[in-house]
């Protein structure tokens, strides 16, 4: 990718701790706006507890601590004037479980909308909910029964229906912890077109085990081992030419 | 051994010792069962036995004369000048009007008329005259009432003086079960549902025939208002303080365990603490179902906290982390999402803690609800401010009754325990209704 890149997110210096477990050591990175990164690497090395620190989710785990800075648009969303609730609603969050509200198909994706004023009249909230549905490929198999219970959708339409529901609200920047780990492939690659597309107008940030899903959706790869970011680049680059051995042998499956 | 091949059509010594352990198990959870229905049906038994008759009560219809010489001599027809004459002076009027109906049946009896006039409640004079005072015109005419017959005669119907027990009874003899059984063929004398014990106040100790429930289950419905306005918002509010956000320290542990320990704390205690606070210091009335709803409020609080915090408890994170990553507040996520869905176990945990309280005697009778009421309440007077007149509850009143001597009160004390098993079971019925409605909804 070019370097006239605009820069979404900047982090500097960002370490996690709970209680002792130092999670997430010294992280520097910078994530590019209308791209999809993605960060990669065994299970446990942080990928998302720094997720969450993206939107400052990890501030509802009593004993997580961040220090360092995270900014985005230029703007240290840790500096005490932030109000976590007001930077959620700009940074989108798809969870690893598909989490839909015990409410109406409807409800879940006018929700966020909802509390945050986005429409003025009952039509102009439809339109916002067919349109998150329509961009999350999932209008057509839900648009006759809107009423019908979230809950008692399959799987991978549950984890569309998260990600309409957190298009609807219109971010920035969109966070996805394993979104198609719960997905048989044709879901999957739905999910993975969906995430293409989202890519026009968001920073897409997504975590994922697969090699090939980061190889296939991503511009940009990160490399997390042990909670540090070992490797940060061009996804092509990374996966023909890492730089470091530890990547190398992860990406052909020697650690993990 | 292991290389020991096994058929699967053979059970082996392990399965064998299994299964018999499981058998076991299986009977004693079995008899547990059996044994709590055998006692449940045991006392349903013996309180329906004794208790359902209260349900029922003997009347004697006879025509009272109001004549104008005996009640109302001045002839104005003013209320306030005939109150002089008491209920003893309408007495008399009764006994005439028995013995008239006695003749006319064509009965014949050689009891005296003090004696006969023994057939018919204390009670009756009183409500003869209320209605005459209510109806001055009537004097100088007559009126038919259905006037309750004395304890004796009432036990007698229900089986319970029988001529033997009369004849050793200073308060009736077999001579009046006589008459009473000649005026029953006659008519005159009739059993049927009794709905003033459900709505009648309490009455004196010699007339256990006139006593009813409309008191206490009053003022057990006034205290039960008190706590559920008091208790549902305060103790959601704290369990949703403890639970979403207070910050997990020393302090919020010490309150966790103070909080299960308050639940386990006697119900008297929390009598000593009302009749400390809320009569001698706060100076409410005594007696009153304001205190006695603020002491139930206070027994009650701990029930529904922790059952709120336990159903919140189990609302998914997830839930609340979806709510938060679509940029709601802490408090949206709690009110919208989790809130609703603990919803039922909350419900449940109220109607738990309400029933209980609805139950409870020994705090009240610290706070003096054991007090005999022989009037309904006012609702508000400035005197004595809303709630604030004396009045009894439903367990009080069976405290009350089982104290008393007249054996007609033993119908009446488990008549009232029936009255409140209905009102338990009516309770607990709406909890699963409204449980069961709340869960269907996903
Ligand atoms: N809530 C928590 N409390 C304590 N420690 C935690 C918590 N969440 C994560 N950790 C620790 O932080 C480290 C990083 O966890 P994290 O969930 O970020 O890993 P991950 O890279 O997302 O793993 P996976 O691929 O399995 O999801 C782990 O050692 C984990 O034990
Ligand atoms: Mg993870």
């Amino acid at each position: 990718m070019s370097t006239e890149d605009t820069i979404k997110i900047s982090a500097k210096n960002v370490q996690v701790h709970y209680d002792d477990t130092h999670a997430i050591k010294d992280v520097n990175v910078e994530i590019a706006d209308k791209a999809v990164t993605a960060f990669i690497g065994p299970s446990g090395c942080g990928k998302s507890t720094f997720l969450r620190c993206i939107n400052r989710m990890n501030d509802t785990i009593d004993i997580c601590r961040v220090t360092g800075e995270i900014l985005i648009d230029g703007e240290d969303i840790y500096d005490k004037r932030v109000d976590p609730v007001q930077l959620r609603a700009k940074v989108g969050m798809v969870f690893q479980k598909p989490n839909p509200f015990p409410k109406s198909i409807y409800d879940n994706v006018a929700y966020g909308p909802r509390i945050h004023g986005l429409a003025n009249s009952k039509s102009e909230l439809d339109d916002i909910v067919e349109n998150a549905l329509r961009r999350s490929a999932i209008w057509d198999e839900v648009k006759d029964r809107l009423q019908a219970p979230g809950t008692g959708l399959s799987g991978g339409q549950q984890q569309r229906l998260c990600i309409a529901r957190a298009v609807a609200t219109e971010p920035q920047v969109l966070l996805m912890d394993e979104p198609c780990s719960s997905l048989d492939p044709i879901a999957t690659v739905q999910v993975e077109e969906l995430i293409d597309d989202l890519r026009k107008s968001y920073c897409v940030v997504i975590v994922t085990h697969s090699m090939h899903q980061a190889a296939r959706v991503s511009q940009k790869t990160a490399f997390f081992h042990l909670g540090n970011l070992v490797e940060f680049g061009d996804t092509d680059k990374i996966f023909t030419n890492p730089e470091d051995p530890r990547t190398e042998s992860y990406i052909s499956g020697r650690i993990g | 051994m292991s290389a020991m091949k096994h058929s699967l059509l053979t059970l082996d010594a392990r399965t064998k010792k299994r299964n018999a352990a499981e058998k076991r198990f299986k009977a004693c959870g079995l008899s547990a069962i059996v044994v709590a229905m055998l006692a449940l049906v045991v006392l349903l038994v013996s309180v329906f036995g004794s208790g359902a008759s209260a349900f029922r009560q003997t009347y004697i219809a006879i025509e009272v004369p109001f004549p104008e010489a005996k009640l109302d001599q001045s002839g104005v027809r003013d209320p306030d000048v005939m109150s002089q004459v008491t209920t003893l002076g309408y007495e008399p009027l009764l006994v005439d009007g028995l013995l008239a109906a006695i003749d006319a049946a064509g009965i014949a009896t050689e009891m005296s008329d003090k004696d006969i006039g023994a057939l018919i409640s204390k009670e009756a004079p009183a409500t003869v005259r209320n209605f005459v005072l209510a109806n001055p015109d009537v004097i100088g005419s007559s009126a038919t009432f259905d006037l309750l017959a004395s304890g004796r005669i009432d036990g007698f119907f229900k089986g319970r003086v029988t001529m033997e027990s009369a004849a050793l009874d200073g308060n009736t003899s077999p001579e009046a079960l006589q008459l009473a059984q000649d005026l029953r063929d006659a008519g005159i004398i009739q059993t049927r549902f009794n709905w003033n014990f459900l709505i009648a106040p309490d009455a004196s100790d010699q007339r256990p025939e006139a006593a009813g429930l409309g008191v206490a289950i009053l003022g057990s419905l006034y205290m039960m208002i008190v706590v559920l306005v008091l208790a549902l918002p305060i103790g959601v509010a704290a369990s949703i303080y403890l639970e979403e956000f207070a910050p997990k320290t020393w302090w919020t542990d010490v309150i966790e365990v103070n909080i299960s320990n308050l639940a386990a704390v006697p119900s008297i205690v929390y009598g000593i603490l009302g009749l400390a606070i809320f009569i001698n210091f706060m100076e409410f009335n005594q007696s009153s179902p304001l205190v006695g709803g603020l002491v139930l409020t206070l027994m009650t609080l701990p029930t529904i906290i922790i059952s709120t915090r336990a159903s919140l408890k189990s609302v998914p994170p997830s839930i609340r982390d979806a709510a938060l990553g679509v940029g709601a507040s802490k408090m949206q996520s709690v009110l919208h999402h989790a809130l609703p869905l603990a919803a039922p176990g909350i419900l449940t945990g109220t109607i738990i803690g309400l029933a209980q309280a609805l139950g409870e005697t020994a705090p009240l009778l610290l706070i003096g609800m054991v007090a005999f009421v022989r009037e309904y309440p006012a609702a508000y007077t400035p005197d004595a401010g809303l709630f604030g007149e004396a009045s009894t509850a439903l367990p009080v009143q069976v405290f009350n009754w089982t104290q008393r001597a007249d054996p007609g009160f033993v119908e009446r004390a488990s008549g009232a325990i029936i009255t409140l098993l209905v009102f338990l079971l009516i309770m607990n019925t709406i909890a699963i209704v409204l449980r069961r409605k709340f869960e269907r909804r996903w």
